[in-house]
């Protein structure tokens, strides 16, 4: 069943045998090979070498209110999920298996239980753990945005029921900008994306009640970003 | 006068009257009108980067057919479904009986324009389904039974304590000032919502042809749990939504942001390509897309201003508006308010019921200025007034008209109106009773002073007295 479907069409058709005048004026051309490496030449600058990329990543995190760190191994970045754990009290951590994901759970301590969610989980026990930690595709300097898809981060509801969320990058995997983060898409994935891509910019908000911000509000109130060699 | 036009008038008497509820909105524009400039100062070239974009929907919208065959290809080969929806009447129906057939019992929705144009909610409670919305600005819309005062900020005209009473009479919470504890309220009521939910229905804010996929952007992470949690997720967009390539999103994403609310990008930018694909760990056993035309290819055939189909409802343009900042977003009795809506609500509900919304304007040009796809909308407002005009032409209107030809031809016209002008000083008798001739301008303004001499007869004077 597919409706109107042909009705639809042929209006269109009908319509667009007029030309449209433009109302802008004709786009500058910055001599970028394709149109979409073109926005490039409009969208916020990002410098040029790797510790650029770190620096505006975490400015970017710290305006956006995620916390970003980076750590010398998977055994640093357990022992911090450890102290978060101890301070706010977590009983359980979800988690999806990975390479990363794998080599920092090791180190977790042993009171945290885990929730693995491979292969189907129960929804309503996901929603009691406290934290999710997962891996990601990319991370954008430009925005200070993490790019996960249900692929790279355990599926979908993972990295956004817990009340915190924790990724888990490698140093290569933070790249500069939105478009080379679809370019990193197109070139792993090629015509089979994942169901799900998404970018995240700092803990859930809102600022539906008279413009004041507040974070948390049905997503993550927390968001840790940590950065592995 | 038609019924909303009539219906405007009345709205716009009692919300421009209501002075404390105009500062607390312009108040939180210019909050606004701060933040985004100075995110847009972060762009290496803001006016580039809107050109870009309207050069990117431009090729969009002129080649329509081929994005939706090329998105309809590649979505449904992933195990989506689309239908095609001319009229609302056609999308509710579709809706509605999927919902029966796959037997839902609760709904959960995050943000949709496209439903508040169509009256998805009150078909779907008419037929018995709990659907809630899980925006918090749309939820407490929702709960005082009106519709969204502004198309990204829903509630922007409500104070916290009017909020906290409504979450008090409505969900029996206690009463707070914190937005954050009301925020909390609407988290818990939630939650359980998300996870009970056997359908999920969203909007979208892009369709992106060359990947098959919708792209949803929000900053709460309701849509992402809208999408996540129920066995079937429902989006229901507009044909017009579409971009050429996945990639024209870095720009698109950053730019909505900007514009929409001075964010360098929201919080959470999603593409959903199709239901849990094989190997995937959750996500709806179904996705179904629901393409709604309802007038918009009416629209597309004004070449002229076609351009207007390539918004991307970011709400800049209302945000800017002095009109919008006055009579605020419920006056204009449309689900698309402020300079945008008074262009295409014609187009979708009828140009002679709906041109007085272009009269409704100072032609201040400040939302074509801030339109981050450079819709010409200030001129659109114009060709509205032209076209209403062309098609059914006012008798009252053609009189004044010829009066006016009639008297300016003739110069003796005004010799004779010079000669009745000292009648003036006999108005402050009538003024402000009902017999004021003249009632409908000086109710709220003062009537300039009129010449007792004519400037011929003054310059002829003068010269004598030399």
């Amino acid at each position: 069943m597919t409706g109107d479907r042909d009705k639809i069409y042929a209006r269109i058709r009908e319509a667009l045998r007029e030309p449209a005048p433009r109302h802008h004026d004709a786009p500058m051309r910055s001599g970028a090979p394709t149109a979409t490496a073109e926005f490039r030449a409009w969208l916020p600058h990002v410098g040029p070498d790797f510790t650029d990329r770190v620096a505006l990543f975490a400015k970017q995190s710290d305006a956006l209110k995620s916390e970003f760190l980076e750590c010398a191994d998977a055994a640093a970045a357990a022992a911090h999920i450890a102290s978060l754990a101890e301070s706010n009290d977590w009983k359980q951590i979800a988690l999806h298996p990975g390479e990363l994901t794998d080599a920092v759970a090791n180190h977790l301590p042993a009171g945290l239980a885990r929730f693995p969610v491979a292969g189907g989980y129960d929804k309503f026990a996901l929603e009691k753990c406290d934290a999710g930690l997962t891996e990601c595709e990319t991370l954008i300097a430009q925005t200070g945005s993490v790019c996960v898809t249900s692929r790279s981060s355990g599926g979908r509801a993972l990295s956004v029921v817990p009340p915190h969320h924790i990724v888990l990058a490698r140093r290569a995997q933070l790249i500069p900008d939105l478009t080379a983060a679809y370019e990193h898409l197109a070139k792993k994935y090629g015509a089979s994306y994942p169901s799900f891509i998404s970018f995240i910019s700092g803990p859930s908000r809102t600022g539906d009640i008279e413009r004041i911000l507040v974070l948390g509000a049905h997503g993550p109130k927390k968001l840790t970003i940590l950065l592995l060699p | 006068m038609p019924r909303p036009a009539a219906l405007f008038h009345t709205d716009t008497e009692r919300t421009t009257a209501d002075e404390p509820r105009r500062a607390f909105v312009r108040k939180a524009l210019r909050g606004y009108e701060v933040t985004r400039s100075k995110t847009a100062a972060t762009f290496t070239d803001w006016q580039q980067a809107r050109t870009a974009a309207a050069e990117t929907k431009y090729e969009g919208i002129n080649h329509l057919d081929r994005c939706l065959a090329e998105f309809e290809e590649k979505f449904t080969a992933r195990g989506g479904k689309v239908f095609w929806a001319s009229t609302s009447a056609q999308a509710r129906e579709y809706i509605l009986n999927l919902a029966r057939e796959r037997g839902v019992k609760s709904i959960v929705k995050s943000k949709a324009m496209t439903s508040e144009e169509i009256h998805l909610n009150d078909a779907l409670e008419a037929d018995g389904y709990k659907v809630v919305e899980s925006d918090l600005g749309e939820f407490i819309q929702q709960l005082k039974h009106e519709p969204p005062y502004h198309f990204v900020f829903p509630c922007m005209h409500l104070k916290r304590d009017e909020i906290s009473a409504l979450f008090e009479k409505e969900l029996g919470s206690a009463p707070s000032d914190s937005p954050e504890e009301l925020t909390l309220i609407a988290r818990r009521f939630l939650r359980q919502t998300y996870i009970e939910a056997d359908m999920g229905i969203s909007g979208g804010n892009f369709i992106v042809a060359e990947t098959g996929m919708i792209s949803i952007t929000e900053n709460e992470g309701n849509a992402r749990l809208t999408t996540a949690m129920p066995k079937i997720h429902v989006a229901l967009v507009g044909i017009e939504k579409v971009l050429p390539k996945l990639a024209d999103l870095a720009l698109f994403l950053p730019m909505l942001a900007t514009a929409g609310t001075g964010q360098h990008m929201t919080c959470y930018n999603s593409m959903y390509a199709g239901p849990r694909q094989p190997g995937e760990t959750d996500g709806p056993e179904e996705m179904h897309v629901v393409l709604l035309d309802n007038h918009r290819t009416r629209l597309l055939a004004d070449a002229e201003q076609r351009d207007a189909l390539g918004c991307i409802r970011c709400g800049a343009c209302l945000n800017v508006c002095p009109i919008f900042k006055n009579i605020g977003g419920h006056a204009y009795g449309t689900t698309y308010q402020g300079p945008i809506g008074s262009v295409i609500t014609p187009h979708f509900r009828g140009l002679q019921e709906f041109k007085h919304l272009s009269a409704a304007s100072s032609l201040c040009g400040a939302c074509t200025e801030t339109c981050p796809v450079k819709i010409d909308i200030h001129h659109h407002l114009l060709h509205n007034r032209r076209n209403a005009v062309a098609q059914s032409k006012v008798w009252w209107e053609r009189l004044i008209w010829f009066a006016f030809v009639f008297a300016m031809k003739r110069p003796w016209t005004l010799r004779l109106a010079t000669f009745f002008a000292p009648l003036q000083k006999l108005h402050p008798i009538v003024l402000g009773t009902a017999l004021d001739p003249l009632r409908s301008w000086t109710k709220s303004r003062e009537f300039p002073e009129v010449a007792f001499e004519s400037f011929h007869d003054w310059w002829a004077k003068r010269n004598a007295s030399k």
